[in-house]
């Protein structure tokens, strides 16, 4: 792999990359997202190699071992490029019928869509309702990358946007595009990125750093990993285009340890650019200087909080700070540290590429572009989902998710995981926006939509996220180890048929204390999805509290429950 | 360096700019509670007792004293019905703990906080982390520390530093509210060096116990040497 | 144990403090669990207090302080699983190894834990063995399942 040193290098290798390829030629994209990798993938991926390596050297066919196409229920997954035609839960034993049809110019119509009421087919992408109500912006690109190899990320357009950014625009440019985008964090927090950019870039000091928080620990979220173990430089690229608008020259990426492929996608695709010259020094001849090191949490949900997190690279207990010391002025070892959720950066060269305007033009008043929601719980097609903000949670829950399983009717569905809430399934129509959202008690958070069917325990789901908060919360101040610690009893002896009369009033009364007096958004919002409950779901509270009061004590029902 | 003017509850104050808002009331004579707080130590912010009200250009919000810092006409209240309730609900639960700590029951009468409102659950130790830090800040040792998480936090001491350092310091047993420091040093003794206790003919003796009377300057507060910073004689 | 693997792990960061997770993450990767003495070693390369290696060490779900069996066996306890029956399951996988979440059994066959959220939602509820996924399983496919690993 050649260093390249300008942009029109680089625009010289992507047309080389480009005229090799023949567009025409069928590929087979196997997915390897971690649902498919699951129900064994793999077997799948290597079937094929095998079979597409017996064909030689000038075999009419090639096979792409991917990152997640979104439709993990289905899994495993492959599309046949360039028709894109979808074929579902492919065994390796299909595998002989489907290189030969593919050959052919023939459809395997046994593994298509079917819909599960009418029996109508669907053959390609466009035509399956999972994804034709999709705009996959972000995601839609996994179908056609290796994550293992840059090559395929140059080919659809990878890195322009850095170029454009070093070489036509100045740092203060990028930034005031961003801002004009009105690009909002997709971590949990929706706080504007570049008002947090610009406070990194204007406070005082010259060493700056900018993070990836590729954490992701909100149960029940996984859109993150799904993004940026398909398609790592997408988020790279992001990344380096906001360290030179803030005018940093180091970077981290902050993730799990317990995804092997994540870290190896990752660790390739910075070796990789670098290889390139894309990240380093000068990258593409730009004198811009950008290094990158990886760091890794290992098991606790707090260590996700920006001021945590900033602790736990300086290898220090992940133990967060309060917010009158902002991260972005004072963070890792108190220099100013920009930290933003992978989504979030993979959002900056679509901005930058194609402009704020565009960019704005997705969405609604107060929150712009699309949006990955993890569609999971109690619902027909879970997977990774993107829809422009606004998009009304029905569409996302009947057309796209497909309804509720096993034919029961929707309960609720919840947001933002154990720092969100639950709202009624009355309320379906509700858009996907970051302040309607809030509003109503159920924050979007990183994007995991649950859903929750009729049986659902709402006393149980309010018990699970705070019994979650207790192990993952880092215990140092009082109102949240302690106020969490007494509202989870409660909630338990609600749920064993031990409720007492003036429970509730304990329950609220505790959510206050915790809401206002914790050190961080953890505890602060520790209370939220109760509150959430009592707000809509009170009737279910007092129904089962008064079952324990009139010493009935039966054991409370639901799908979830022991 | 320069000066601050600010309020707190009604009274104009100065301080340097430097300072927190508990640094601030301190100096101007005017009584915010704390359980975590040493001026020896780093502030921590882990008791949220010293939580005030403040408001700044109009907006209200609830702060730790002892970290907020002071600003330019900043508005600040230490006591409302918001944060007495705050106080108050912070040390049931505590209390629930450590029923019959002394500074812990003198703080429940000043904010009517209801002894047996919870369970017992008696761990005794309130987590105020002032043995740890004081063992790494000031004696650094770091002969006991945090371990575990969330609801399952505790204090450790550590057999392989506890078993040469503790016997001659024991610093840090006077400033647990709830005398649980010593005992979970001895208990550690016990169980993992036992009979490794340095026996001097001089030093025969015994723990330093916080001694029970209250000082004037803070009424609710015990006159421990470890806080009470008044210099006044304990009455 | 392979005691020269792990010193090599620890000389690599000898000096940097600020990489105690990255030894000690490598260290149980390698190792499978974190022996006391490990730790004093650890401490003593990296230049920083025990009480913090212990604490970092005590912290994190991820580290062992005790040896781990020859199977660990993790029952995703997310709340997508939650919602999908990842209790009747437990209770299933806990009858059948005859432990409890952070227990090993004592012919140091099975070690139990469980954890959330691993990013397989749609797959759910599943157990994963030694990073092997066991894909929506049931109580009744338990047995069969722990039966492959010896």
């Amino acid at each position: 792999m050649t260093r390249l040193h300008s942009a029109t290098e680089l625009e010289q290798l992507r047309a080389g990359i480009l005229s090799s390829r023949n567009p025409a030629k069928p590929c087979i994209a196997v997915c390897a997202g971690a649902a498919c990798h699951g129900l064994d993938s793999s077997r799948v991926a290597n079937a094929f190699q095998t079979e597409v390596g017996k064909l030689g050297p000038d075999a009419g066919v090639e096979v792409r071992v991917t990152g997640c196409h979104g439709y993990c229920e289905k899994g495993p997954n492959v599309v046949v490029g360039p028709d894109e035609i979808c074929y579902f839960e492919v065994s390796p034993e299909d595998v002989p019928e489907i290189v030969d049809r593919t050959l052919r110019g023939e459809v395997v119509e046994r593994l298509v869509f079917a819909h599960p009421d009418t029996g109508e087919k669907a053959v390609h992408m466009g035509e399956v309702p999972f994804y034709k109500h999709q705009t996959r912006l972000l995601i839609g690109d996994n179908i056609r990358i290796d994550p293992m190899r840059v090559d395929d990320y140059l080919a659809v357009g990878g890195y322009a946007a850095l170029a454009k950014a070093l070489f036509q625009m100045t740092p203060d440019q990028v930034l005031d595009e961003v801002k004009k985008a009105n690009l909002r964090g997709r971590g949990g927090g929706g706080f504007p990125a570049g008002r947090k950019w610009e406070t990194a870039k204007n406070a005082p000091g010259k060493d700056k750093y900018v993070i990836v928080n590729a954490h992701e620990g909100e149960p029940g979220a996984f859109m993150d990993r799904a993004l940026f173990t398909g398609n790592p430089h997408k988020v790279i690229e992001g990344l380096i285009i906001g360290a030179y608008a803030i005018g940093s020259h180091r970077g981290f990426i902050y993730t799990r340890h317990d995804s092997p492929q994540l870290i190896q996608h990752i660790e390739q695709a910075l070796a990789q650019a670098e290889e390139y010259g894309l990240l380093g020094e000068n990258i593409l001849g730009s004198g811009f200087d950008f290094r990158v090191e990886v760091h890794y949490d290992v098991g606790i949900f707090v260590s996700g909080e920006s001021s945590a997190l900033m602790r736990s690279i300086e290898g220090l207990p992940p133990e967060p700070r309060p917010k009158y010391i902002r991260t972005s002025v004072a963070g890792i070892w108190d220099k100013p540290s920009n930290l933003n959720n992978v989504e979030t950066w993979a959002n900056v060269p679509q901005i930058v590429g194609r402009g704020a305007d565009w960019y704005a033009g997705i969405g609604t008043a107060g929150s712009k572009g699309t949006k990955l929601v993890s569609l999971s719980g109690n619902v027909v097609n879970s997977g990774v989902v993107e829809v422009p903000m606004g998009t009304p949670l029905r569409k996302i829950v009947y057309d796209i998710g497909g309804g509720v399983a096993g034919g029961k009717a929707a309960k609720a569905v919840h947001f933002g995981g154990p720092m969100g809430g639950s709202i009624p399934v009355s309320l379906i129509d509700a858009p996907l926006d970051f302040d309607e959202l809030a509003k109503l008690g159920a924050p979007i958070g990183a994007g995991g939509l649950l859903v929750m069917d009729e049986d659902t325990d709402m006393v149980d789901v309010a018990r699970y996220f705070l019994e979650f908060l207790t192990n993952e919360s880092c215990g140092k101040c009082v109102p949240c180890r302690e106020g969490m610690r007494q509202t989870l009893k409660v909630l338990t002896n609600i749920t064993k048929g031990k409720g007492r009369e003036g429970d509730i009033a304990q329950l609220e009364d505790l959510n206050d204390v915790t809401g206002a007096a914790c050190l961080c958004a953890l505890g602060r919002t520790a209370s939220d999805p109760l509150k959430s409950m009592l707000r809509y779901f009170k009737d279910e509270y007092e129904t089962q509290i008064a079952r324990g009061s009139e010493g009935k004590g039966s054991e409370a029902t639901g799908s979830a429950a022991r | 360096m320069s000066d601050v003017v600010m309020q707190i509850d009604g009274k104009e104050v100065k301080a340097r700019d430097d300072m927190t808002v508990l640094q601030a009331a301190r100096a101007a004579g005017i009584h915010i509670p704390t359980l975590c707080h040493h001026d020896k130590l780093e502030p921590f912010g882990a008791c949220r007792m010293c939580m005030v009200e403040v408001e700044t250009r109009g907006r209200k919000n609830y702060v730790v004293s002892c970290l907020y810092p002071v600003a330019m006409d900043l508005v600040v209240r230490t006591r409302s019905e918001r944060v007495d309730k705050i106080r108050r609900v912070i040390l049931e639960e505590l209390l629930a703990h450590a029923p019959n700590s002394p500074e812990l029951v003198a703080l429940a009468r000043e904010y009517s906080a209801d002894r047996d409102r919870f369970d017992k659950d008696p761990s005794f130790c309130i987590l105020c982390g002032l043995c740890v830090r004081y063992c790494a800040e000031v004696k650094q040792k770091n002969a006991v520390d945090f371990i575990e998480r969330g609801a399952r936090r505790e204090i450790s001491f550590i057999p392989e530093i506890a078993a040469t350092e503790c016997w001659d310091c024991q610093e840090c047993f006077a400033l647990c509210p709830t005398s649980y420091a010593q005992a979970a040093f001895f208990l550690t003794e016990a169980l993992a060096f036992p009979g490794r206790r340095k026996a001097s003919a001089k030093r025969m003796m015994t723990v330093k116990l916080p001694s029970m009377q209250r000082c004037d300057a803070q009424p609710t507060r015990l006159s421990n040497d470890r806080r009470c910073d008044c210099s006044k004689p304990a009455s | 144990m392979d005691s020269a693997k792990i010193d090599q792990i620890i000389e690599k960061h000898r000096g940097k403090s600020g990489d105690l997770i990255h030894v000690l993450m490598e260290i149980q990767h390698q190792n499978h669990w974190l022996p006391r003495d490990v730790l004093h070693k650890v401490a003593a390369a990296l230049d920083i207090p025990f009480s913090r290696v212990l604490r970092i060490a005590t912290l994190y779900k991820t580290f062992s302080l005790t040896p781990k069996g020859r199977n660990e066996v993790h029952v995703c306890t997310g709340i997508s699983c939650h919602l999908r029956g990842a209790n009747k399951l437990l209770d299933a996988v806990e009858r059948a190894t005859g432990i409890k979440p952070g227990e090993t059994d004592a012919d140091w066959r099975f070690s139990l834990e469980t954890g959330s959220c691993l990013g397989s939602c749609s797959i759910g509820p599943e157990i994963i063995v030694n990073g092997t996924h066991h894909a929506r399983m049931t109580p009744a496919k338990v047995e069969d399942v722990l039966k492959e690993y010896p």
